[in-house]
């Protein structure tokens, strides 16, 4: 088999010139894939890790039938025991707990609907790094009696640090929720909407304010590796039972899965055209490297060799090409992906501004996840065997006596 | 013992609309040791002939027989087999493997035969050296001449230690001091060791030194004649 596999090297460079394009196609078209996939995998990510870690994390533990409606009245019993049980999970890295409804916030003559979220103000800081949207005055402290306002909404409200506003709403099962309470800062987010009606405070207070102790509307969640994401889903599901209902955040932002959906279907068309550019590169090379040679088939035969050792010995010629294209590309593919995974593309401008709308850092981190780069060798393998199948044919129904008259 | 029996061999190509009978009823026995050149003229049959003697056509009908077997009758795998183990071929346009050095052709032969390495490539430098190109044994068919690369073919027929050579036109691309060469070489393989040579052939040269020579005429053999050694 040595000696059929050295015959099948040295067949390729017969015609370097032929060999050496073939290979450069199929090597330009892995470094494209990679560098291209790599860069459009890398902002998913970067968009779902930005996403995740702003607000909802990855998964989300409500009470069965919550996520419908948000009503205030779907809200669950924070015990330790359900900590614990989520905690014990291997691979959660951080739990957070919060009650959030709305209200209408008050201060003079002017009223506007907002969304209060009630959290613990250490246990959020870890989570979203919400102490760093703060740009005027302070966090929260644990059981603060404070609150913090978005900026547009403390623009709106004609309030500054250190004024009241007054929190009006409905609370658990009807009662009636209302307060005054001091703004201990102000927030600023990248997302205009999230300015103009949030409100946080802590947990304890939202609590009492809507007159739900030790109640919560949700458990947030952060995985270790998002890879992990629906076996964590699973296993949380199983453990919790049926009151309660655990999301990814797939489910809770569809626009964000849908948007990378949509976008990663026009990645994988440019991929599909670039396979087959693969595709009949390595074929319309095999096929002329086969139909040239009928006469050496016909004489190989007639000397006494099989005709499955020939097959092998296409066979070699066409993988080595794939491969060779495979291997140099994703050489040539591994430093740029490491070197823009380490510094990623900054957007400026309104690309910039779009993506910090969506509270997603405007800057494209490339992947380097190496199942990609072994996807992109299967799939070129898978291509250069279907190519394969055209001297595979050719040489089954070959006939010696037609090949020596060639 | 005619190592080589042909009996009643037909065969029509019927690929047009028109059938062509190619070989029409050749009986024919070939001894151990003979030299025997088959002459006729274009499209008389001759290499319709030796291919089937070769195993590599079928025929229509007759039979080949080859020391005792009828090759016709093995399946395919073992027509391979049979050709690797008993037949040599030297072909008119030499058609050795390019990509492999003189000495890697004629060890391919015996790699095929599962002879070990240091067997195959002791024997390729022998039969290189007894047809004079043991000093080109490296060489690949594209850096030598006509008159080599055709040694180097009948060397590789020879590699497999098969009954017989066939050699379709051996001489017909090359020049007169090649062919006298060539054909000086298998005379001498033929005496002394044996060795039984059948050519297609109308080059007058090979006609005037085989010592059997065989015509056909649209088909059938015309005449048989031999001379004495």
């Amino acid at each position: 088999m040595l000696t059929i596999f050295k015959i099948a090297w040295r067949n390729l460079w017969r015609n370097k010139r032929r060999t050496l394009i073939t290979t450069a196609s199929v090597f330009f078209a892995v470094l494209l894939a990679l560098v291209m996939r790599s860069m459009q995998l890398g902002s998913y990510d970067n968009m779902v890790k930005n996403a995740v870690s702003f607000y909802t994390g990855y998964i989300q533990v409500h009470k069965a039938g919550y996520w419908e409606d948000k009503s205030i009245n779907e809200t669950f019993e924070y015990t330790k025991s359900v900590e614990d049980e989520i905690k014990s999970e291997a691979g959660i890295s951080s739990v957070t707990p919060r009650l959030e409804s709305f209200a209408l916030a008050s201060s003079g003559n002017y009223t506007k609907g907002s969304a209060v979220i009630g959290t613990d103000p250490k246990k959020e800081a870890e989570f979203t790094q919400l102490n760093k949207n703060v740009t005027q005055g302070e966090y929260l402290k644990s059981r603060d009696k404070g609150i913090l306002v978005g900026s547009k909404l403390a623009e709106y409200l004609r309030i500054k640090v250190g004024d009241s506003i007054v929190l009006y709403s409905q609370g658990y099962h009807g009662i009636t929720a209302a307060g005054e309470y001091p703004v201990r800062g102000i927030l600023d987010f990248p997302n205009p909407e999230m300015n103009k009606q949030t409100i946080y405070m802590s947990l304890s207070e939202a609590q009492y304010l809507f007159g739900a102790p030790n109640m919560l509307t949700s458990l947030a969640i952060m995985i270790d590796d998002p890879a992990e994401l629906n076996e964590k889903v699973s296993d949380l599901k199983n453990k919790l039972g049926d009151q309660y209902e655990v999301m990814d955040w797939k489910e809770m932002m569809p626009e964000l899965m849908q948007e990378i959906q949509a976008d990663n279907a026009g990645g994988i068309v440019m991929l599909a055209i670039l396979y087959v550019i693969i595709f009949f590169g390595i074929l319309g090379t095999i096929m002329m490297m086969s139909m040239e040679r009928k006469k050496e088939f016909a004489v190989m035969i007639a000397v006494g060799m099989r005709k499955v050792k020939l097959i092998a010995m296409m066979f070699f010629e066409t993988i080595i090409i794939g491969l060779l294209g495979v291997i140099i590309g994703a050489i040539a593919g591994f430093p740029i992906n490491l070197y823009f995974h380490f510094n990623p593309i900054h957007l400026s401008g309104r690309a910039a501004e779009a993506m910090e709308q969506f509270n997603v850092e405007p800057i494209i981190p490339f992947s380097m996840d190496p199942a990609y780069f072994l996807n992109q060798g299967i799939v070129v393998v898978i291509m250069t065997l279907m190519a394969f199948i055209f001297p595979l044919v050719f040489l089954i129904r070959f006939n010696v006596i037609k090949g020596m008259r060639n | 013992m005619a190592i080589i029996e042909v009996k009643n061999l037909h065969k029509i190509y019927d690929e047009t609309n028109v059938p062509v009978k190619a070989v029409n009823g050749i009986d024919l026995k070939v001894e151990k040791g003979e030299f025997t050149a088959i002459v006729g003229p274009s499209g008389s049959g001759k290499t319709t002939l030796l291919n089937m003697i070769g195993g590599l056509d079928k025929p229509t009908k007759g039979e080949v027989v080859i020391n005792d077997t009828k090759i016709h009758d093995l399946k395919s795998k073992d027509m391979i087999n049979f050709r690797l183990m008993n037949i040599g071929f030297v072909f008119q346009a030499y058609n050795l493997i390019p990509v492999l050095t003189a000495k890697e052709n004629v060890a391919f032969i015996m790699e095929l035969q599962k002879v070990s390495r240091k067997d195959r490539n002791q024997r390729a430098m022998e039969l290189l050296r007894n047809t004079g190109i043991g000093d080109k044994a490296n060489y690949r068919p594209g850096d030598l001449s006509g008159g080599q690369q055709q040694r180097v073919s009948v060397a590789r027929a020879l590699a497999s230690k098969p009954q017989f050579i066939l050699a379709d036109e051996p001489t017909a691309n090359l020049d007169s001091k090649s062919t006298a060469d060539l054909l000086d070489m298998m005379l001498e393989m033929n005496r002394e060791s044996e060795i039984t040579f059948i050519f297609s052939t109308h080059d007058q040269r090979v006609i005037d030194r085989a010592w059997r020579v065989v015509t056909i005429e649209d088909g059938k053999i015309s005449s048989d004649k031999t001379r004495e050694n």
